[in-house]
């Protein structure tokens, strides 16, 4: 479904991503990990448009998607959520998630018909009660923790119904305890779509629970990809990542 | 759930304010009347800036739009003698879209200082075509605009049907103002002030919805500038003059973006601190109106608006 062919970005001297090779299929759930700066948000940032790689190619569904603007990315069915949440902090809750319900019915050009149209609220309602923000409709962005603020994220994501799914760091900043209730809904929802889902993650445990495929970064490259378990035995994996030995 | 809004009430209100309005001109004196109506006409070109200000786009070319829309009933008055209001009104609105429609493709990648400078250039632009091409414009001059009609009538008491007819389309671009606010494209505007990032991962475009606002403010300009032009009966190029652009932003922050109503409110205050200024103290009218603003905004940062807001949540 995405095959990123030999991608390389570099910034300056620094190589973020260095000759990178990954192919993702269809409905398969990858969890990458990695240390701080090891290439993965940049792989994510390159896949979805907000990079353009230096060198090497990114085809989506036979499509090759290099250098197309996040716009196009998206339009074409991918979408993500970000490390540091990306919302319209001096709206609602309920504002942002109707902007994406409007803007992903393609009614963004549309200037008399009301945002707050009943089926459209009844639909936001049902992925705030999803998410658990449900109580938080009507508070300010910027008054929500940063836990909120980032399943937020997450759900403007979902909205857009896509065939692939990135998300970076999807639970830090989320409390423990909801941490899993929240991907405890949303993974299975997402695998019964058959969305394709790569997510970076710092979490063990999330890893283990819901990737079922894992790849390691270090220094810009991958240094292992395969089942999770496997990958997060090896000694590589464990050194570079884990910080063991 | 339902939307979280302060306008709940305010249909009751505005039709109540619109009522006192109405009946007016039978209590005051034509002067006023006439300002009552100026002030409404320019609310409307306020209120095309204030469209942009919610995306955080400051114009500070307005005056563009306001001089294309009363140049439109100028031409067709003084060229072509047609002074009917049923044709200059629409004529000047629908040129005035075109207008924005192509600059906005130009202006729409644009933001910050960058934007209200380049908005300042385009309506200097105009302003020296007017002053320079006599022979087309009247040069400083201007044109007059004569023959007013309405729907073929030759009103005996013209000030007053214009009165009611500024009144009525008030109320009308109020109405479409208060839709655009409502709809997605009026919330996308809002975004682009808080996150263009997340507007593009959304598929959606933030050069698309400042094209598509640009468009709307400059049409509702076109129209309060052809509005103007029949109240005073004379296009001149100052319509088109960086002051009257700055005037339009001013009024802006006078009267406060929380509401389509915000900008009327805040030309009519504008208007009558204006006129009254400059009749009790001729050599010192714009220090009056500078300190009048700096007044509000220290005390009410979101503008009259903001305190009427304010006035009627304290019962409660």
């Amino acid at each position: 479904m995405i095959d990123v062919q030999n991608v390389s970005r570099a910034f300056g001297m620094l190589r973020a991503v260095d000759d990178v090779s990954l192919s993702v299929g269809e409905g398969e759930t990858v969890g990458i990990i990695g240390t701080n700066g090891s290439g993965k948000t940049t792989l994510l940032n390159l896949i979805t448009g907000y990079l353009q790689p230096t060198s090497g190619r990114i085809v989506f569904q036979g499509t090759d998607i290099t250098g197309l603007s996040p716009r196009r990315v998206t339009a074409l069915g991918m979408a993500r959520s970000f490390q540091i949440p990306q919302l319209y902090t001096g709206l609602t809750v309920l504002d942002n998630i109707l902007i994406a319900i409007a803007t992903h019915s393609g009614r963004s050009a549309d200037f008399w018909t009301p945002i707050y149209r009943s089926d459209c609220v009844t639909k936001a309602d049902e992925l705030l009660a999803l998410f658990g923000l449900r109580d938080r409709a009507a508070a300010t962005v910027s008054d929500l923790p940063e836990g909120g603020r980032k399943v937020l994220d997450v759900a403007l994501s979902v909205i857009l119904e896509p065939k692939v799914l990135l998300m970076d760091e999807p639970t830090s900043g989320v409390s423990a305890r909801d941490k899993f209730s929240v991907m405890d809904t949303l993974m299975p929802a997402l695998k019964r779509g058959r969305v394709t889902t790569i997510f970076v993650e710092h979490d063990l445990d999330i890893m283990e629970r819901y990737a079922e495929r894992a790849v390691a970064f270090d220094g810009g490259k991958i240094i292992a990809d395969g089942p999770v378990a496997d990958v997060l035995a090896r000694p590589e994996v464990r050194r570079a990542v884990l910080g063991e030995g | 759930m339902s939307e979280p809004t302060i306008h709940r009430s305010l249909p009751l209100a505005a039709i109540s304010a619109f009522a006192v309005i109405a009946i007016l001109p039978l209590f005051l004196s034509d002067w006023i009347s006439f300002l009552i109506a100026l002030a409404l006409a320019k609310g409307a070109v306020v209120l095309g800036v204030v469209l942009l200000l919610r995306g955080g786009l400051i114009s500070f070319g307005h005056a563009l739009y306001f001089a294309i829309g009363a140049y439109a009933v100028g031409f067709l008055a003084n060229r072509f003698g047609i002074g009917e209001a049923l044709v200059g009104l629409p004529l000047a609105t629908i040129i005035s879209a075109l207008v924005a429609a192509a600059l906005g493709l130009l202006l729409m990648r644009f933001r910050g200082i960058y934007f209200a400078m380049l908005s300042l250039a385009l309506s200097m632009i105009l302003y020296t075509v007017l002053i320079k091409f006599y022979d087309f414009s009247g040069g400083t001059d201007g044109l007059s605009v004569r023959g007013f009609t309405l729907a073929g009538a030759t009103p005996a008491r013209p000030g007053l049907v214009q009165y009611y007819l500024v009144l009525g389309l008030t109320a009308a671009v109020i109405y479409v103002g208060a839709r655009f606010l409502a709809s997605p494209l009026g919330y996308l505007m809002q975004a682009v002030r808080y996150n263009e990032i997340r507007i593009e991962y959304l598929g959606a475009s933030a050069n698309h919805a400042i094209l598509g606002s640009y468009v709307v403010s400059g049409a509702i300009s076109g129209l309060g500038g052809a509005l103007v032009a029949y109240l005073i009966g004379h296009v001149s190029p100052e319509l088109a003059f960086w002051v009257s652009s700055g005037d339009f932003v001013f009024v802006a922050v006078l009267g406060g973006t929380g509401s389509v109503f915000a900008p009327f409110i805040g030309s009519i205050a504008f208007e009558f601190v204006k006129n009254y200024a400059l009749k009790f103290s001729p050599s010192t009218w714009q220090l009056t109106l500078g300190v009048f603003l700096l007044v509000v905004i220290y005390f009410q940062p979101q503008g009259l608006w903001g305190l009427l807001t304010r006035l009627r949540a304290k019962p409660q």
